[in-house]
């Protein structure tokens, strides 16, 4: 079972409509599994399902064999799954370095510690320190986060996640809406996660998608339509024929 | 100061410690007001009541300003706190003050925490409700129990021990005031030193985007119980404060309109920031005390209008108005640490 992350018949409806239905999932560890799909096929309520934010109506969630289905979503990130959102969520009146700070200082079990001034270990901000330069964000450290570029934002989202240091981590459309401009540094970031760290990315841009992953999962209105390499999928004429039939709004 | 590439993880380290940091200003603020001990000596009454204000208002800033949590029944905590201190020393059970004052806040903190979980689920006007309802509740409570509580007409016959043995309550208030002022002072402290630590950093988050704050490890209800908690252990030893310096409780402390006063104070002073809850109930009350000379009848109008203004003005505007005060303070300050550490080196 070197499974990182797997899923057993993972079901979610909503009133009588199922945005999930029937998803089984593998995900070795060490991957870089990508989710596709067209707008509408259920890839964030997969990754709300993973990160706790919305509990099954049926079926369960195994982290490196455990079951995580009735975990809360605290709990889940302390077990080594993060997540990132495709529309920030961050703390907007937090700086870049606390917002890091919190996360790490949550990690190690801290955050309950109301005594201590925060940014007094050495630890802590030496982590700080490697995690700005890691995301590009050192430039803007002090700065709140309402006030900072999109892009930067973007970037912060994703430190953020990965400051909880998940062995998993799931990446919902991290450059979406990003300008042309500063998409690359965010793609770049992304491409030179650490390998111990499995990723799978939600996206629906193909270009991303076939430049990182090693394994593809399509899914369709809330059902896995096929798996298998980037080769496979591109060669499949079904896949092909679900994004063209979708248009072309991407 | 301009950040230090080269000194990248010392830079970290200072953006941490940023908002613990004491500014001049603060150190002012509270220097003026131990000053008023020895400068305003015919004024310890009304300085009284607006440091029991201000410790009230403090507590609610804790729930709201960095919880998120909004309430409308805040005087729960104050009036179980003022009737807990004055029951303590009316039945001569614990008759030190400071001890009896401890006491009333302990078990007010458990009164928080039981009725934390109330407030844990729902939206701010379930909230706005659940709170207003507690604060009902417990007016009744108190109203029913006549034989306990003096019911409508207050608990009388408090005598109070004097502080610590040795400082008697005075007809000028003097010993009130200074006992008052110091409570505020050491709470404010500890207060200060909450919302600056890692868990204190976890609550702005919470209250910021509670959905990421669960989405990175904080257990974001345990957090809320907490501050909750807390926050009503503050606002007991503020209606013990109440009771002790006043030798009275009365149904009032339990009033819907002294948890929306409270609010009021908050708002007036500004919201998350610890000072806001001081600043406003300086403000609230000497307002208060100047219109009531003025038109006694109709205090309230100028009270409201003021706060209509405040709110259409915007907190942000306003604080810009002050800012260069601000800033001067901060210039003189960033001097005197310069001089400070490099004597003789002052210039930049």
């Amino acid at each position: 079972m070197a499974y990182a992350l797997e899923t057993i018949g993972l079901e979610k409806s909503f009133g009588g409509i199922k945005a999930t239905n029937q998803v089984s999932l593998r995900i070795r560890k060490g991957a870089r599994h990508a989710l596709i799909g067209p707008n509408g096929a259920g890839k964030t309520t997969v990754i709300n399902l993973l990160s706790g934010a919305t509990r099954p109506t049926a079926g369960k969630i195994l982290l490196d064999g455990q079951d995580i289905t009735d975990r809360e979503p605290h709990d889940r990130v302390r077990l080594g799954i993060a997540r990132t959102f495709q529309i920030n969520q961050l703390f907007g009146d937090l700086t870049a370095v606390e917002t890091l700070g919190l996360a790490i200082s949550e990690r190690g079990g801290m955050g309950h510690d109301w005594w201590r001034v925060a940014g007094r270990k050495q630890t802590i901000v030496d982590e700080i320190g490697e995690l700005l330069g890691r995301f590009g964000l050192t430039d803007v450290m002090g700065e709140r986060t309402a006030t900072l570029p999109y892009g930067k934002q973007r970037l912060l989202e994703i430190a953020l996640a990965f400051a909880c240091k998940p062995r998993v981590l799931l990446l919902d459309e991290p450059a979406a809406g990003v300008p042309d401009a500063e998409r690359d540094s965010i793609l770049t970031t992304v491409a030179a996660l650490p390998t111990d760290v499995t990723v799978l990315l939600i996206e629906h841009d193909m270009d991303i998608v076939f430049s990182f992953a090693d394994r593809i999962s399509v899914l369709v209105n809330g059902e896995l339509f096929m798996e298998g390499t980037p080769e496979q999928v591109a060669a499949d004429p079904r896949v092909k024929a679900v994004y063209l039939g979708e248009g072309d709004n991407a | 100061m301009p950040a230090r590439p080269s000194l990248p993880s010392l830079d970290v380290a200072g953006q941490l410690a940023r908002r613990a940091r004491w500014t001049p200003l603060e150190i002012v603020f509270w220097l003026v007001a131990f000053a008023t001990i020895y400068f305003l000596p015919g004024r310890h009454l009304i300085l009284t009541e607006i440091v029991i204000w201000a410790l009230f208002a403090l507590s609610l800033d804790l729930i709201l300003g960095f919880g998120g949590i909004l309430s409308l029944g805040h005087a729960a905590f104050f009036g179980f706190g003022a009737y807990a201190a004055g029951l303590l020393a009316k039945h001569g059970i614990i008759t030190e003050p400071v001890l009896a004052l401890f006491a009333a806040g302990l078990v007010t903190t458990l009164l928080g925490f039981i009725t934390s979980f109330l407030v844990l689920r729902g939206s701010d006007l379930t909230r706005l409700m659940v709170t207003l309802g507690v604060a009902l509740v417990l007016r009744e409570i108190a109203n029913r129990y006549a034989e306990l509580t003096g019911g409508a007409d207050g608990l009388q016959g408090i005598t109070m021990a004097p502080v610590l043995g040795m400082f008697r309550f005075d007809l000028f208030g003097r010993t009130a005031y200074v006992y008052s002022l110091l409570v505020l002072f050491v709470l404010f402290l500890l207060a200060r030193r909450i919302v600056n630590s890692p868990f204190g950093l976890s609550l702005l988050a919470v209250k910021g985007n509670a959905l990421r704050a669960s989405a990175i490890g904080i257990p974001v209800n345990w957090r809320l119980v907490a501050i909750y908690t807390v926050a009503a252990g503050y606002a007991g030893v503020a209606g013990g404060l109440l009771t002790q310096t006043t030798a009275f409780a009365s149904l009032e402390v339990f009033s819907f309109d002294r948890s929306a006063d409270v609010l009021l104070v908050l708002i007036i002073g500004g919201i998350g920031y610890l000072y806001g809850g001081l600043i406003g109930a300086i403000i609230f009350r000497l307002m208060q005390d100047w219109l009531a000379n003025i038109t006694p009848q109709y205090w309230q109008f100028w009270i409201g209008l003021v706060l209509v203004l405040i709110v259409l003005i915007g907190r942000d505007r306003m604080a810009a108005w002050f800012q260069p005060i601000i800033r001067l303070f901060d210039t003189l300050g960033g001097r005197m640490r310069r001089m400070g550490a490099a004597p003789g080196g002052g210039e930049r």
